[in-house]
Order: C-alpha cells, then sequence, then structure tokens
C-alpha cells in the first residue's frame, strides 16, 4: 500500500539552527500515528513543514503520490491536508458557524465546484457543530468560549475542509481528565471515518490509547518509529524523552 | 434589487437639486467631498476589510492625476476615458507593489506604501514633461454638451464623481456580501489560519490591493481638470493619504457605510474649518480625531451606533 | 568621466559621517521594531519634537543642543512609558495592533507635525554651538565639526546601547522578551514592565538623536516625514534586532544618498532611501545581515 504522506529526507534550518534534520516518515490512509518528543524537538516544525506554512530547504513532501514542494499551505489544504494549531487561532471577528464557513467554501466549495449549493455547505456546517458539541454556541463569538470549546471549534474547522489526513497540534494541552476523553472520543470518531490523524501530545496515557503507530522525534531528528508499546520501551526513547 | 434603484433615486435626486441650487460653491466643496467618499471606500476595501494599512492613498490619486495630465500633453482625450486610464495605471501599481510586498508582514506592506509614495512623488517632481515641481496647466472648457444640453464644466465633474463615489460604495457593498469579502474578513482576523483553512491569501490580497488603487486612480483622473493646474505638492498632498486613514477609522471600518459617514462627516468639517480656522488647524483637528477615535472607539461612529441600538433593545 | 577623486573620497567621507547620525535616529527604531514588533513610524515624530525643544532652549537660554538632550532624557523616557502603556491597553491586548496600532502611531506622527506647524512655523530654524562652523582638515578631506560631532555622539550611544543590552539584567531581559515572551513569563519577569521600559529607552534615543538632528541640519516641521523612510529602510537592510547590522546599513544608506545628492542633484535624495527601501522589502526582506 503506498503511504498517504510520505516525508524523505526532509530538513529545514533557522539561520545556524538545526530544526529538523532528514526526517523519514510514511503515514497511510486511515491510520493514527502518534507524535512524541520534548520541547523543542521540532514537532510544530515539522507540522509546519508538512502543511505548508513552513517550506522544508531539503528532501521532499509527498501526499497521495504527489509532491507538495513549493505549494503554499492553501494548495495543500485543498489536496487533503488539514491541520489544528497548538494555540487556538479562530476568526475572532466571526461567529463560530461562520469560523466553520470559511473552509467550507474556500477548500470544499473548491474541490466540488463553484456551483455546488449553499445548503448543503450549510448542512455540513450544522452537522460538524452537532458532532463538536458547539451547536448551541454557533451564532457565538470565539470570545465566548471555553478553553475546551476553543480546542474543539480549531479541531471542527479543520475538519470542515474534509481532509483525508488530520494532524491534531497538542488539542489536549492543559485540559481536565475528562476533556481529554472527549477529545480523545472525537478524534476516534473521525478515524473511523477513514481520515488519517496524526496525533502530536505530550500526554502519554491519551496517546497510548489512540496510536496504532508511534514516532518519536528528539533534536530534530526521528529516533523511533514503530509499534506504541515497543517504541515506549525502546532504551533510546527512554533515555532521551521519557527519562527526563 | 432595492439597492440598485436607491443608488440611482439618490443620484438623480443630489443632481436635479445641485442644478436647481445653480451655486457653484456647491459644487466645489461637494466634489472635495466625493472625492474623498472614494478614497475612504477603496481604503477600506483592503483596510478595513482586509486589515493591510496603505499610507500610501495620495500615491495612487495623483497617479490618476498625472496620468491625466500625460494624456493631455500627448493625445487629449475625454475624462471619462482618462477615468479609466487612471483605473488601469492605479491598478496596475498597486498589483504589482503588493505582488512585490504582501507576500510579507502587514506592517511591511504599510511602510512600502509609504515609500511607494515618496519615490513616486520624486519621480514626478523630476519628470518636466508633465510639468515637473512648476506643475501643469489643465485647459477645461466652461461647458460641455451633454445630450444635447449645455452644462457647466464643473457641474458635469460633480456628476462624474457622484457616479464614482456611487461606483465605489456599490463595490464595496458587494465585496462584503460576497465570498471574496468574506475570505478578506478571515485574512483580516489570522492570515495564518485563513491559509490553512484554504483560503487563496495572496490572490485575494492582490485582489483587493489593485481594487482599491483603481479607484483611488480613477478618482484622480479628473482633479487637474477639477484644479486647473496641478503642482506634485497638491497631487501627492498628505491631506489625502490622513483622511482616507481617518474617515473610514472614524466612521467605522466594518461595512461601507463607515466611510461613507466619515467621509461626509469629517469632509463637512473640513470644509467648515478651512473657510473659519486655518488649514493647519483644520488637519490637525482631523489628527486629534484619528488618534482618539481610534483608542477610544475602535469600530468607529457606526460601530457606536451599534452599539447603543443593541444597549436600546435589550431595555 | 572626470569625477575627481577629491569630490569623490569627500563625499564618501561626507556619507559616512551622515550615516552614522542615520544611525542615532534609528536606533530607537531598531529597539521598538526589531525587539518590541511595534511599528512605531511616529519615531521622526519625537525625534523632531527633541530637536525643536533643543531649539527653543538654545535659543532661549544658550544651553548646548546635545548637553540639553541628555537632561531631557528622563522627560522623553516617561513619554515613551506613557506613549507604550496607551499602545498595550488599547492595541496588543486586544490583538489589533496590525491595523488601529499603525493608524495610531500615523496619527501622533501627523498631530506632532502639525501641532509644531502651529506653534513654530514652516521657517527653517538653526541653533548655535561652538562646533558648528569650523571643519576639520586631513589631508584633502574636509569633515564639518558639525557633521563629526554628531558622528561621534551616535557612536557613543549605540556603544552605551550595545553595553546595556548585553551587560545588564534588564538589558538581557529585554532581547528575551523579543525572542520568547512566555519563557520570560515563567521566569516571573513580567514582560509588559519590560516593554515598557524598552519602549521608554527608544523615545528617550529620540531626544538624543533630534539634538544631532537640528546640529546637523537647519529643521522644519515637515523634515520628520523625509526619515519614515530612511529609518525602515535602514532597519529592514541592516536586519531587525540587529544593532551592528544597523550601524552598518546606516553608513551605507548614508554613503549611496551623498554620492546620489553630489552627483545627480539634491531632489533625487529623497528618493533613494525608500527605493532602497522598496527593493530590499521586494528581494531581500531578511536584510543584509538579518537574524
Amino acid at each position: 500500500m503506498t503511504p498517504l504522506l510520505h516525508l524523505d529526507n526532509v530538513s529545514k534550518r533557522f539561520y545556524g539552527f538545526v530544526a529538523l534534520d532528514g526526517i523519514d516518515l510514511d503515514v497511510y490512509p486511515g491510520e493514527r500515528l502518534g507524535l512524541i518528543g520534548p520541547n523543542g524537538s521540532g514537532k510544530s516544525t515539522l507540522v509546519n513543514c508538512i502543511c505548508g506554512t513552513l517550506q522544508n530547504e531539503g528532501g521532499t513532501v509527498q501526499f497521495d503520490g504527489k509532491p507538495l514542494d513549493g505549494l503554499t499551505a492553501h494548495e495543500r489544504t485543498h489536496r487533503g491536508l488539514a491541520r489544528s494549531f497548538q494555540l487556538p487561532r479562530p476568526f475572532h471577528s466571526m461567529t463560530l458557524a461562520d469560523n466553520l464557513r470559511i473552509p467550507l467554501l474556500y477548500t470544499v466549495r473548491a474541490r466540488l465546484g463553484p456551483l455546488h449549493s449553499t445548503g448543503d455547505l450549510d448542512a455540513r456546517c450544522h452537522e460538524l457543530l452537532d458532532m463538536f458539541g458547539l451547536a448551541k454556541k454557533a451564532k457565538q463569538l470565539p470570545g465566548d468560549l471555553t478553553q475546551v470549546e476553543m480546542r474543539k471549534l480549531e479541531l471542527a474547522r479543520a475538519m470542515a475542509a474534509e481532509p483525508k489526513l488530520l494532524i491534531a497540534d497538542e488539542s489536549m494541552a492543559g485540559l481536565s481528565h475528562s476533556e481529554i476523553n472527549d477529545i480523545l472520543a472525537l478524534l476516534l470518531r473521525l478515524n473511523e471515518r477513514g481520515i488519517g490523524v496524526i496525533m502530536i501530545e505530550h500526554i502519554m496515557s491519551a496517546v497510548m490509547k489512540f496510536s496504532q503507530r508511534l514516532a518519536v522525534l528528539v533534536s530534530g531528528k526521528k529516533v523511533a518509529d514503530g509499534n506504541p508499546e515497543d517504541v515506549v520501551h525502546d532504551p533510546e526513547v527512554v533515555r532521551a524523552y521519557l527519562g527526563q | 434589487m432595492k439597492f440598485p434603484a436607491a443608488t440611482i433615486a439618490v443620484i438623480v435626486l443630489v443632481l436635479a437639486f445641485a442644478h436647481w441650487l445653480k451655486l457653484d460653491y456647491f459644487y466645489f466643496a461637494s466634489y472635495t467631498i466625493l472625492q474623498f467618499i472614494v478614497l475612504a471606500t477603496a481604503w477600506n476595501i483592503l483596510g478595513g476589510y482586509c486589515g493591510y494599512v496603505n499610507f500610501g492613498s495620495a500615491a495612487f490619486f495623483a497617479l490618476g492625476a498625472y496620468s491625466a495630465v500625460f494624456m493631455d500633453k500627448f493625445y487629449p482625450l475625454p475624462v471619462l476615458a482618462l477615468m479609466v486610464i487612471g483605473a488601469v495605471v492605479s491598478g496596475i501599481v498597486g498589483l504589482g507593489m503588493g505582488y512585490l510586498t504582501l507576500r510579507l508582514r502587514g506592517a511591511f506592506f504599510a511602510i512600502a506604501t509609504l515609500a511607494l509614495a515618496v519615490v513616486l512623488q520624486t519621480l514626478v517632481v523630476n519628470w518636466d514633461y508633465v510639468g515637473g515641481s512648476r506643475g501643469a496647466y489643465i485647459v477645461s472648457p466652461e461647458t460641455i454638451g451633454i445630450a444635447g444640453i449645455q452644462v457647466s464644466y464643473i457641474e458635469y465633474l460633480f456628476a462624474l464623481m457622484l457616479v464614482l463615489a456611487a461606483i465605489a460604495l456599490t463595490t464595496a457593498r458587494t465585496i462584503e456580501r460576497s465570498q471574496l469579502g468574506f475570505g478578506l474578513g478571515a485574512i483580516r482576523d489570522d492570515e495564518i489560519a485563513a491559509e490553512a483553512a484554504g483560503v487563496p491569501t495572496l490572490r485575494l490580497k492582490l485582489i483587493a490591493t489593485t481594487l482599491s488603487g483603481a479607484l483611488m486612480g480613477m478618482a484622480g483622473a479628473p482633479f487637474p481638470y477639477y484644479i486647473g493646474y496641478l503642482q506634485p505638492s497638491s497631487a501627492f498632498g498628505l491631506e489625502y493619504t490622513v483622511n482616507s486613514i481617518a474617515m473610514p477609522m472614524i466612521g467605522g471600518t466594518t461595512g461601507w457605510i463607515g466611510p461613507l459617514v466619515g467621509s461626509i462627516l469629517l469632509g463637512s468639517l473640513q470644509q467648515i474649518a478651512i473657510i473659519t480656522i486655518s488649514s493647519a488647524v483644520n488637519l490637525l483637528i482631523v489628527g486629534l480625531l484619528l488618534v482618539g477615535f481610534v483608542i477610544i472607539a475602535p469600530n468607529g461612529l457606526t460601530g457606536l451606533a451599534q452599539k447603543y441600538v443593541r444597549l436600546w433593545k435589550q431595555l | 568621466m572626470g569625477i575627481s577623486a577629491d569630490l569623490l573620497i569627500n563625499a564618501v567621507v561626507a556619507g559616512l559621517l551622515l550615516g552614522g547620525f542615520y544611525a542615532a535616529v534609528t536606533a530607537g527604531v531598531s529597539i521598538a521594531f526589531g525587539m518590541l514588533d511595534i511599528v512605531n513610524i511616529a519615531h521622526p515624530a519625537f525625534v523632531i519634537l527633541g530637536s525643536y525643544i533643543a531649539y527653543f532652549i538654545n535659543v532661549s537660554f544658550g544651553v548646548d543642543p546635545i548637553l540639553l538632550s541628555i537632561i531631557a532624557l528622563p522627560a522623553f523616557y516617561a513619554l515613551g512609558a506613557l506613549v507604550y502603556q496607551i499602545y498595550y491597553l488599547s492595541f496588543e491586548k486586544r490583538g489589533q495592533e496590525s491595523l488601529r496600532g499603525l493608524a495610531f502611531f500615523f496619527g501622533l506622527l501627523f498631530v506632532t507635525e502639525v501641532s509644531l506647524v502651529l506653534t513654530f512655523g514652516v521657517d527653517y530654524r538653526y541653533v548655535k554651538a561652538a562646533y558648528i562652523g569650523p571643519s576639520i582638515h586631513i589631508g584633502f578631506i574636509d569633515m564639518p565639526l558639525r557633521m563629526l560631532v554628531p558622528f561621534l555622539a551616535a557612536l557613543a550611544l549605540f556603544a552605551a546601547i550595545e553595553l546595556f543590552v548585553t551587560r545588564t539584567f534588564l538589558g538581557r531581559a529585554i532581547m528575551a522578551v523579543s525572542q520568547d515572551q512566555l519563557a520570560l513569563q515563567l521566569m516571573a519577569a513580567d514582560p509588559i514592565r519590560i516593554k515598557r521600559v524598552a519602549f521608554g529607552i527608544s523615545i528617550a534615543t529620540a531626544s538624543i538623536a533630534g539634538a544631532l538632528l537640528v546640529v546637523i541640519q537647519p529643521i522644519e516641521p515637515s523634515v520628520g516625514r523625509d526619515y519614515i523612510g530612511r529609518v525602515f529602510a535602514i532597519c529592514v537592510l541592516g536586519g531587525l534586532g540587529s544593532m551592528p547590522g544597523t550601524l552598518i546599513a546606516a553608513m551605507l544608506l548614508g554613503v549611496i544618498e551623498t554620492l546620489t545628492s553630489t552627483f545627480y542633484g539634491p531632489s533625487w535624495a529623497p528618493a533613494v532611501a525608500f527605493g532602497f527601501l522598496l527593493l530590499t522589502l521586494a528581494f531581500r526582506p531578511a536584510g543584509l545581515f538579518g537574524r
């Protein structure tokens, strides 16, 4: 089976500092990949390079068999790649429903064709709001949301682009135990629809429950990639990350 | 269908009223205010809707004016054609500059627009064909025949500017309610998130910059005919830049009504101030109002009005 | 083409001296924009304000302008702190610094200029000091003292800022805040207070730059506007936040401006800085020595 996302020797430097050093990574359609690593290991940089917010200097990023290098972030989203941001970035002057309408109009409608009915897009918007438990606040502004609701909006907006692969960047940080389970259940439900998910997290219990495969990033290098139980007991991983 | 009908009705009424008044001063004063309506509305398409500040409104305005001067010396054309040329020239410059700088942060774009204004002014000052620093005289006829009637030229220019103002307001309103306006708002709220959501940010920003520049150029094209003698210092005057920012900021930046309200109010205030006090004090007041409103009432007068309406409804 | 070597070398020297002065004007923006990410386009207004204060006291009491600017430092610092506080409460806190923050500073710039016009009129104003007039001659090189003294003062200012930023705790905290606000908060330092201090310092430099300005050239209210382009061109060219880069970029700009003025005429001079700015933004926004 060909991987949905294929990273081949991806590198990124910021002037003198090497943020990513030859990363190879494959994610298969519908797979649940966990990505962990200490702070500063390059996880966010990797996400940014995959999604086009930053351009990698070395290696290539391939999605669905085609190279993404040089494409802008919005072009990659159009191809089926979506991400949520670690610190939520809602459109603060728009209602929740309108926040979801942006990707629906600009990604989904672009994909389906400009004559696609607005009514159908509205239906998709409400379905998503329902699924994420945000329907009651649909006409309110993001400023009125609680922490966990903001995280859900962030994920809902990424899902509104109807991606084949979703990258969830630390969507559970700082949440309570029940809120974490809430988000976990949502991500599992999304995966059941056939959407691949890369979960970037520090909360090990959630990562272990969620991932079919686990990759570890330390100082810009991938030091482990495989079965979660094996990876977690890998001495190098323990030394570099878990043992701290 | 209500808005276009209402607009045409307003235009006809205003023209009829002005014609009945037969006051040249009315034409001169209103022309200035109409010019500001166009500039403020055009500025707001990029500024209020999209979040990118343009400090070079005077440059786009002057480009329109100097295109007209150039054509007058090179190959005279009717004012209507000059307005189209002005729109094209300013639009292209807006597009070009946008392409060079819009991939950077908003602050860099703002600074670049400042730079553009000075560079263009220096070029014009050193270009003798259009008069350079000595200025250029433009001769316009006393009257012009429209559909068999002879109207005074100033009335004709007034009518043109009135129609242009209507076009600008209609354009802004259309954008505001369209998918384009929605996308511009997303860019203004969070550009990186907008990109990630699939909004083609560079393309939309370029559309906004080009449209904004084109409208400003169109407003500038009749200016040499209105004023008769054009100098770089008047075409590139700071009052165009300040007003095109202050009027939307004070009127309100989120909709098409804000710039309209701001232009009429501030424009009229300035017309009065110029006669009664000095023009320097007049500009000082504009500046102070700008700073005051930006701090205290960030959504302008329309924002305040909306807030009070909401509060009143709750009572 | 017979351009005399004399003329050329003198133009280059004059350009370097001028560039040093430009660096002093830019120092404040380097701090505000380079380190605090505050696009203070009103900085030249504070500089010209400093010039007029120096002029006024000089003409009324005969005090040396540069000395006066040092005495005025605390007042300018307080002004800077006040402006930052307003800026923070009105814009930074609400996340609206891009549109409204810029409009705010533009408004300040404008109001300052018009107020100066109303107070002092549009005639050119001069100061009197011992070093305005005489020149030093080294071989065929002429160095007017009114250019040399500001140049040396500018270098001293830069050295002082560089020392402050690298050697004092507060200075290093300012550098830290420009790179990682969160880390600073974790260190229990108040980033807002640190930014306020930094912005205060930024405006304080305007006091000195203003005095240097009025020594170098006669002033009138709209002079500030010429400096917006210069200051940001230098900042961008030198790489945001790099003090040595700012100094080198400033001297480069000074030399090119002076050469243009000498060989093509002064009416092209304003376009040089702004043209440079546009080119840099278009092709190399990280600057020559970017961070």
